[in-house]
């Protein structure tokens, strides 16, 4: 029973960060239809600022304030130079922007492998092993103060949509571009904010995890695989679908590499996306909305 | 038993319904004439019988064989054809290529595909344009393009979705000849049309619906003349 | 017949290559052109033409270099009876890989080609029982000189683009690319979009699980890593495909003389420059320097792929009117 909750624990706690990385992404393809792949290697990014940060003795919790403000901008010049271009052109590959998105995925891995080599690096603190115990079950500190600071970003990114000027002229550039033109929205500039702060979310996931997992150029992989899996479960554009999305992925990894094996880690997430696909194309926004 | 019918078509999506128990039957080689405001539900009509919505309830029967549960394609090799309200031309493809998809569906060569092709441009006055790709073409020859593609498929029964939507004056005359021409060509045609003359002075009947549901039936003077078609396009003030 | 003289001059050239060249190196830069150009041309097939973008062929690839694999492993019987069974096997894996992925248009089978892509990746490292896992297959090459493996290369290129483009003039091509451009009107028309979707996609699948069982023959080793791999294969096909142009004829050979020259370019470290500097020098770092410009093709790529498709996103030969008046700084004809 006890490693029943103790997987439970440990997949909820991890779910609670994947939440923070497909709330970036959900966002992105849910308000501009473009598919990031990329997200993963601009989480990698910020991992590394975080790195370097904490070689120079700066807590990675703060380093957040730093790496945010930098993806925001790196996200924000890449949608404002490589990805509004493509809105516009006439090819026969609409699918080129996934491309372009798998082009600078790669660009970005490569550029920071070779400054960085491929040596895995982590980033220790203190608290990176502190665990606490309710009963028998472990929680892990860091995990858990994670958790907190992600439900805490999800909520106020809620706020952000629902409340602020900024936040309806995105929802509204989401639901129809054209109308959003005629109302005034300045939709370019509306895509270039929005991927710059499902950038600058995605970044606060970097300095959260650094202290958890290894940092190294292929991190990012991974990552934007499970952002994917987080949104198509959760819902194109949905806040809160990208929780449960992200929570149940946790909880299947979770489960997985402990009743089946570790290595069915990576199949778990990808067999899960196609059978989302397959069969529940909404996510679970559809299933709540009846 | 009719040539072609409709029997209490009823289509949700989700908790609305879009189409509400519409039943009409079609007479080989008449016009019949689909009206209704915006939203009615003539389009999603037209979608249940070339099945791209599947309906919730009811049937369409075409020579007395069911065929709202065929995909689409078939419904084509069955001898229904159709425009679509916003157009689709195949972009990229000349307009003689358009009109030779659509012809391989008939035959299986290159050499009659193109034959039939041309004819079929002839036919529909688009001679001069068919080596125009497709997405170069205004409204009109768009619009007249989704006619050809159609009739490329040798249709026995043709489903027109607003094809003189958003034509001028000139160009509406000839989509009338055209239309005029197609039946006498023996082709049974359904036709959606909002604008109001050329649907009456073209269909041998009109078929009024509202909110998805008949509200008339008749001929055209009968229909024009009805207190409840006047009521849903004009309000209740014209009545 | 002016059409048809250039490639008929190019495929003499190919034809009479080894007895020019006898240089082992270059030998096996042009049977790695051959092989891209089979990859290119199916991937073009399905996504230029019918306009559904695979980012997973390297499923393909991998199962035909698996098929003939282990028909040598596990039955014994020559890996050449791969270069058939290959193509099937892979149009084996290919359907139920359409079945699936089909039900979603545009990015999101983009999205699905790849998650089946890793799906595959990671079962071929899993079964090791069968495949051998993480260890890979290893079967000694039939041949030592490269030039029986350059004709079969050559062989299947010829037979491939033959194929396709013959296939691409008649009925399925108009059918293909009337699903590229609406596939709702396809329908319409009469067209069984599901059944031309997945011809396109076996089709694409057969070439390419032949060119797999060629690499596994020519080059004796196999691993999930290598041959599922997204980046090497997957992502390369496409490469060769938009570079060269999409949906033209001869885009997935300008683009696959190309990207085998990008990629050699990097492999080598700029030809053997870096490491020449640190033979000469002694020096540890810029070795390991080279090392890493010889991992940087990754690097190469990405930028070629973001610059290709703000530049050119027809490819070399889409977009040749516009090379042409950027080098010859023509006016356009407006």
């Amino acid at each position: 029973m006890d490693v029943f909750l103790q997987t439970f624990v440990a997949g909820v706690l991890k779910g609670g960060l994947y939440a923070l990385i497909g709330i970036g992404m959900t966002l992105i393809m849910g308000v501009m239809g473009i598919i990031n792949l990329a997200h993963g290697q601009l989480m990698m990014v910020a991992m590394y600022i975080t790195y370097v940060l904490h070689l120079a003795g700066v807590d990675p919790y703060l380093s957040l304030f730093v790496a945010m403000p930098a993806l925001f901008l790196l996200g924000a010049v890449i949608q404002r130079f490589l990805l509004n271009p493509l809105l516009k052109a006439d090819t026969i590959l609409p699918e080129n922007q996934v491309l372009m998105t798998v082009g600078i995925g790669m660009v970005l891995t490569e550029v920071v492998r070779f400054i960085f080599k491929s040596d895995y690096k982590s980033v220790t603190t203190g608290y990176s092993n502190a665990t606490f115990f309710l009963g028998n079950i472990s929680f892990s500190m860091a995990l858990v103060i994670s958790f907190l600071i992600a439900i805490g970003f999800t909520v106020a990114m809620f706020f952000f949509l629902i409340r602020t000027d900024i936040g309806r002229s995105i929802r509204a550039t989401a639901q129809d571009k054209d109308a959003a033109v005629l109302m005034g929205v300045n939709t370019g500039r509306i895509t270039i904010i929005t991927f710059g702060i499902g950038s600058g979310l995605v970044a606060a996931a970097g300095s959260l995890l650094a202290p958890v997992f290894y940092v190294f150029p292929d991190i990012g992989g991974p990552f934007t695989a499970r952002a994917f899996i987080i949104t198509i479960l959760g819902g194109l554009g949905s806040t809160v679908g990208a929780i449960f999305g992200g929570v149940t992925l946790g909880l299947a990894e979770s489960f997985g590499a402990t009743y089946i094996s570790m290595e069915f880690e990576n199949i778990i997430g990808m067999t899960i996306f196609v059978l989302v696909l397959l069969f529940l194309p909404g996510g679970f926004k559809r299933l709540t909305k009846i | 038993m009719a040539y072609f019918q409709v029997e209490k078509l009823v289509k949700y999506f989700g908790g609305l319904a879009a189409v509400n128990g519409v039943s009409f039957q079609v007479e080989k080689g008449e016009i019949l004439g689909l009206i209704g405001p915006n939203g009615s539900g003539k389009t999603t009509t037209f979608n249940m019988i070339s099945a791209y919505h599947r309906p919730t309830s009811g049937r369409v029967l075409f020579k007395g064989q069911e065929i709202h549960r065929l995909p689409t394609h078939k419904i084509c090799r069955l001898g229904i054809g159709r425009t679509f309200q916003v157009v689709k031309p195949l972009g990229r493809m000349s307009v003689l290529d358009n009109v030779i998809a659509a012809a391989y569906s008939r035959v299986n060569s290159r050499r009659e595909a193109r034959d039939l092709a041309l004819e079929t441009v002839q036919f529909c006055g688009m001679t001069p344009v068919k080596d125009v790709l497709a997405k170069s073409l205004p409204i009109a020859g768009r619009k007249r393009l989704e006619i050809a593609r159609a009739m490329a498929t040798r249709p026995e029964l043709l489903l027109l979705d607003e094809t003189a939507a958003g034509l001028n004056p000139t160009e509406l005359l000839a989509a009338i000849d055209l239309i005029k021409k197609i039946r006498e060509n023996g082709t049974t045609i359904i036709i959606i049309e909002h604008i109001m003359h050329v649907i009456m002075t073209i269909s041998d009947r009109i078929h009024a619906i509202n909110f998805g549901q008949t509200i008339a039936e008749g001929t055209p003077k009968e229909v024009a003349a009805n207190q409840q078609v006047i009521e849903a396009y004009l309000g209740t003030d014209y009545a | 017949m002016k059409k048809n003289l250039v490639p008929l001059i190019v495929l003499a050239v190919l034809a009479f290559f080894p007895l020019a060249v006898k240089d082992n190196y270059y030998m096996h830069l042009m049977i790695l052109f051959l092989m891209w150009v089979v990859i290119g041309s199916a991937w073009n097939l399905i996504a230029g033409y019918t306009g559904q973008v695979s980012f997973g062929d390297a499923a393909f690839f991998g199962s035909g270099a698996y098929a003939a694999g282990l028909l040598s492993v596990h039955l014994h019987i020559s890996a050449w009876w791969g270069l058939a069974l290959g193509g099937f096997a892979a149009v084996a894996v290919g359907l139920p890989f359409g079945w699936i992925c089909f039900r979603m248009r545009g990015a999101y089978f983009a999205l699905a080609t790849l998650a089946l892509n890793e799906v595959l990746r990671h079962s071929a490292a899993i079964a090791e029982g069968f495949t051998g896992g993480m260890v890979g297959i290893l079967i000694m090459p039939s041949f030592v000189s490269k030039v029986p493996y350059y004709y079969v290369a050559l062989g299947m290129a010829v037979a491939a683009v033959i194929s396709i483009q013959w296939i691409v003039h008649a009925k399925p091509g108009y059918y293909f690319v009337s699903i590229r451009e609406d596939q709702d009107a396809a329908e319409s028309l009469g067209i069984n979009t599901h059944y031309y979707k997945m011809l396109s996609l076996a089709i694409a699948a057969f070439w390419t699980g032949v060119a797999g069982s060629l690499y596994m023959n020519y080059m004796g080793f196999i691993d999930p890593d290598v041959v599922f791999s997204l980046h090497d294969i997957s992502i390369m096909a496409i490469l060769v495909g938009i570079v060269g142009g999409v949906g033209t004829v001869y885009g997935p050979m300008v683009g696959a003389f190309v990207m085998v020259t990008v990629q050699e370019l990097f492999r080598s470290g700029f030809f053997g420059l870096f490491k020449y500097l640190g033979n000469v020098t002694g020096s540890g770092t810029i070795v390991s320097i080279a090392e890493t410009i010889t991992g940087a093709h990754i690097l190469g790529f990405g930028i070629l792929v973001v610059v290709v498709i703000l530049v050119l996103p027809n490819g070399i030969v889409g977009d040749w009117p516009k090379i042409r008046n950027a080098v010859f700084r023509t006016k356009p004809a407006t």
